[in-house]
């Protein structure tokens, strides 16, 4: 039939036409297979490993802070916290209700919990309670069953064993803040802690160790499905610093009555610091934790300056403490003899201006020696006058004042020596001769740290430029103290010259009439030298000095004299120095040879009994290196 | 059926004959790919039955019998319910429209308690049906009368516009190309397609303005997916990742990263190719790229060899409708053409799919069976 044969001749045209368009199509189809699978397949492998591949950082522990025998001062601990896993918990609230039964858990808790269910996957942990002591995590533990999504998990936390005695040397651990972020990966860690300040600032690079990875197998969702590789971190070093903890209780409890002191004790002849304290202190923990805005009130605005450390970034007049570098300075320059004699009739008259010795009717006529031991102002103020401020000023630079010593911890802050330049620069007017004066007693424009002070005895003592260090680099000490002390360079004073300022010191402590002689050490072969000083905060005015000075508890406490003592031992071949700033005269408010020298005595006895710098205690249990404590 | 005798006895096949003339190869060849299939659900939900892959299974199942069903029924009986079929389904695709389902953005089911059907995959075999009974009714001077040719187009582009509102723009795209490939083969004038595609491209700009903003963003990414990696490019380039990480043996039976770890999205319907292929690699895409083909070619072979124009552009159009499918989801899923949410016949998980492709096969098999029966306009087989 003609019309089905057209049709079908019609058809069969165009399904050849038909099934090329389709075969040409599936043709490209392949070759597009082809392309992607063979051709470009490497690219597209990397991708898909990048997209299943997670590389997550593993935290180093923290090393150890160890004092020199070591007695662990700060250390990372296991603690156990409390997490819950929303996609297993199903009902949160009553899966916390049912917590609440066991152990505290807070309003405060809950809200955050909620929070941050609702911020992340639901398989991410959520901490409910970090710190569980023993015996809640035994009660949770027992429950376990019927707690679902809840676990508990092991974390490391600082812990300080001393707690706030050692606070400002060892410093503490604390979030990490937006500026310190280097770009390291580990600092962005969520509960990474970085060193802010003392010894865990400053030897933060060796205490933290290098991260490890973790390379694990993600979903799309970011849950992990299982750990592919695994690359260990190596933990942080363990840092020895030269403190004896025992001293540094020692003296932190000698002046644990008072309301602001600071104190460091020094090896004179290595420049370690065996003890340094400020007080008041802080919890370091309290850090670690996170401040809450109201704790970090309090202790920013409290007068005493519990933040600050005292015994380097406190700046005192130094006062009477200062004498033995005029005398330095005086003799140096050949002004002064030990024979010359100066009188003290109470007062020196300078042009207009007279300068008052502490003693009202004077000291009479006296020598060097005795003008040291009776702290006679008006003798310094004839010796100051006679060396000028220049020489003056560069011996008190030669003795470590005026600018910082480079302790290794930070936060030291240089005092300040007054100078013509200085004066000019700052005011804009020429030094005047009566400045002077007052600088000779310690006075005036002078301020120094407490570290300034006892790094100036520990050079009279040695004539050495010895400087502080608080880092042990060769370790814990061994038995019989170091080997090779460290070698400082000659001060460039001639010994004879201290030799004769130290004698005066002596004499301080040790002769009837001495200021500080009611704090002498009378066991055989212990004895200290010193110099007190009593350093004034305000003027004193002339109402005041006509009518004798009021009682110190008649003045306001931050308008009272500051007590200073300055000491080293045993007078016949010193060892230990120490140096103590009672702050306004403490709460008996008296003067340095009345509150700080009997300080200084107990803290250089005690010093000397245990010895150590010599001496590694019998029966201490030395802390193994590379373990954790606790 | 009854025996029957006499001189009708050469145009009506006994049940036996009929089952003996079925293209059996052809059903071992859509066997192995649905079991393939199968195989590539168990993967994706990994390593289980559940949940796709026994459902799947029990749906091939009863879908084989409607094929077998299909292809046993009388030719002349589709010939006459063709339109009634096509009324149906249109109603069906009505009734989506009017109270259907939001499935996936969009309004594309229907409940019927026991399954959920999807209409407008059934339209797919509906229209085949009514525009081969159409112009197998034409003269062939009149098939080039444009009056003839309005009716088949309004079949075409009534339910291509109601499957576009719901909106799906791969089954609208799917039905208009089938229709379109109808009209070729039942030999329209070419000048006609001319015509046409240069007034359609004109009509484009207008077209653009009906596009959901999720569509235009399709298309947006789809001219450059890698410029939005998270966001609407996501599929394509996590398809492409999955396909090109496969390499050339594919990452083995289970160990496919891309669909294991979620990064490939929908791995069991639409992107079902390029799970497969990630596990099999280019072999085991090509292997079924290849099954594709050997179906396509026995369609062909099935449909040239009817004596009825009915069931020329029945099998043809059956075929022609399966290519489409197959071929725009694999260039989809290559990122040759935008995401446009067309299923993997035979492969990807849906029961209406499975339904509709295994009705038309049935169908195809069909005109198989009946390649030697002549239906005249009525559809009346009738000697020679």
């Amino acid at each position: 039939m003609p019309r089905e044969t057209q049709s079908r001749k019609v058809f069969t045209r165009r399904a050849a036409i038909l099934a090329g368009a389709e075969a040409s199509v599936l043709a490209a189809l392949a070759a597009r297979l082809y392309q992607l699978q063979l051709m470009e397949s490497d690219r597209y492998v990397v991708l898909a490993d990048e997209n299943r591949m997670n590389l997550r950082l593993l935290a180093p522990a923290r090393g150890r802070i160890l004092d020199r025998f070591g007695v662990v001062l700060a250390d990372s601990r296991r603690n156990y916290q409390l997490v819950i896993v929303p996609e297993q918990a199903g009902d949160i609230a009553a899966t916390l209700d049912a917590l609440g039964t066991l152990i505290e858990v807070g309003d405060n808790d809950r809200r955050r919990v909620q929070r941050d269910i609702r911020r992340k996957h639901a398989f991410v942990p959520v901490l409910v309670r970090a710190n569980l002591s023993w015996d809640e995590m035994a009660r949770v533990e027992l429950a376990t069953p019927e707690l679902p999504g809840i676990s508990i998990e092991p974390g490391l936390t600082r812990h300080y064993p001393f707690g706030e005695m050692a606070s400002h040397v060892v410093g503490y651990v604390a979030a990490v803040s937006e500026q310190e972020l280097t770009g390291d990966p580990l600092l962005e860690l969520p509960d990474f802690r970085i060193g802010k300040a003392g010894i865990e600032k400053a030897q933060d690079t060796e205490l933290r160790g290098t991260a490890g990875t973790s390379q694990v197998e993600v979903n799309a969702f970011g849950r992990v499905v299982r750990e592919i590789a695994r690359v260990s971190g190596k933990a942080g070093q363990d840092v020895v610093t030269s403190l004896d903890m025992s001293m540094q209780e020692f003296v932190t409890r000698r002046c644990s009555s008072e309301q602001g002191v600071a104190s460091v004790l020094l090896d004179a002849v290595t420049g370690e610091v065996l003890a340094l304290i400020s007080i008041p202190s802080f919890d370091p923990l309290a850090f670690s934790a996170g401040l809450t805005p109201a704790m970090w009130q309090e202790l920013a605005n409290d007068a005493r300056k519990p933040l600050s450390n005292k015994a380097i970034a406190g700046v005192y007049p130094p006062g009477s403490t200062f004498k033995p570098v005029v005398a330095a300075a005086a003799l140096s320059a050949a002004v002064l003899t030990p024979e010359t004699q100066i009188t003290c009739p109470g007062y020196l008259s300078l042009g207009n201006a007279t300068f008052h010795c502490w003693r009202h009717g004077g000291h009479g006529t006296l020598r060097l020696r005795d003008a040291i031991k009776k702290s006679c102002d008006v003798f310094f103020y004839e010796t100051a006058r006679r060396v000028g401020i220049d020489r003056l000023s560069a011996m008190a630079r030669r003795f470590g004042f005026g600018d910082v010593l480079g302790l290794d911890i930070p936060g030291e802050r240089p005092g300040l020596i007054p100078s013509r330049e200085w004066k000019l620069a700052t005011s804009g007017t020429a030094w005047s001769p009566g400045e002077t004066l007052i600088a000779g007693i310690g006075q005036g424009s002078v301020l120094a740290t407490p570290l300034q002070l006892a790094t100036m005895v520990a050079r009279l003592v040695t004539g050495r430029a010895v400087s502080p260090r608080l880092a042990r680099v060769a370790g814990l000490m061994p038995p019989g103290g170091d080997p090779a002390p460290r070698d400082f360079p000659p001060l460039g004073v001639n010994p004879h010259i201290l030799a004769l300022v130290l004698d005066g010191m002596n004499a301080v402590v040790n002769e009837p009439g001495g200021t500080a002689y009611s704090a002498r050490i009378n066991e055989p072969g212990f004895a200290m030298g010193g110099k007190s000083g009593t350093s004034q905060v305000r003027h004193i005015n002339e109402y005041e000095r006509g009518h004798g000075a009021r009682h110190a508890r008649q003045i306001p406490w931050k308008e009272r004299d500051h007590a200073l003592f300055v000491a080293f031992a045993p007078v016949a071949a010193p060892r230990y120095v120490c140096a103590t700033v009672v702050e306004h005269g403490g709460i008996s408010g008296g003067g340095g040879s009345a509150v700080a020298a009997p300080i200084c005595r107990d803290v250089l006895l005690e010093a000397q009994r245990r010895d150590p710098a010599r001496q590694v205690p019998v029966g201490y249990t030395v802390a193994q290196s590379g373990m954790l404590g606790g | 059926m009854a025996s029957l005798s006499g001189d009708l006895a050469r145009h009506r096949l006994t049940l036996l004959e009929k089952l003996r003339t079925i293209s059996w190869p052809l059903v071992l060849v859509i066997f192995v790919a649905v079991c393939a299939g199968i195989g590539v659900l168990y993967s994706a939900a990994d390593g289980s039955m559940q949940p796709w892959a026994a459902a799947q299974a029990l749906r091939f199942a009863v879908a084989l019998l409607v094929m077998l069903g299909a292809a046993l029924v009388g030719i002349r009986y589709w010939y006459r319910a063709a339109y009634w079929a096509y009324a149906a389904a249109l109603a069906l695709v009505v009734a989506v429209d009017l109270r259907g389902f939001v499935g996936m953005g969009a309004r594309r089911w229907i409940d019927l308690g026991v399954i959920q059907l999807q209409p407008s995959e059934l339209m797919n075999v509906a229209l085949v049906l009514a525009l081969a009974r159409w112009f197998h009714s034409l003269a062939s001077e009149d098939i080039q009368r444009l009056r003839f040719l309005i009716p088949p187009a309004l079949m075409v582009l009534l339910p291509t516009a109601l499957v576009l509102k719901q909106p799906d723009l791969g089954t609208a795209v799917m039905l208009l190309l089938t229709g379109v490939v109808l009209f070729f083969i039942a030999g329209v004038r070419l000048r006609l397609f001319v015509l046409t595609a240069v007034a359609a491209a004109a009509a484009i700009p207008t077209g653009w303005h009906f596009l959901r903003d999720y569509q235009k963003n399709r298309i947006y990414t789809f001219l450059d997916p890698e410029s939005d990696p998270l966001g609407a490019g996501y599929h394509i380039l996590q398809s492409k990742i999955a396909l090109g990480s496969g390499g050339l043996f594919g990452k083995g039976f289970l160990h496919g990263t891309q669909s294991h770890l979620s990064f490939l999205p929908e791995k069991q319907t639409d992107f079902i190719f390029t799970t497969l292929a990630e596990e099999f690699g280019f072999v085991g895409g090509v292997a079924l790229l290849s099954l594709y083909v050997l179906i396509i070619g026995y369609g062909f072979a099935i449909a040239l060899s009817c004596r009825s124009q009915f069931g020329r552009l029945l099998g043809l159009g059956i075929v022609t409708n399966f290519s489409l499918y197959v071929s725009i989801n694999t260039a989809m899923v290559m990122g040759l053409i935008p995401v446009v949410g067309v299923p993997l016949p035979l492969i990807s998980y849906g029961g209406t799919a499975m339904l509709a492709v295994m009705l038309g096969f049935g169908l195809l098999l069909n005109a198989g069976v009946h390649r030697d029966v002549r239906l005249n306009r009525r559809g009346e087989s009738r000697p020679d």
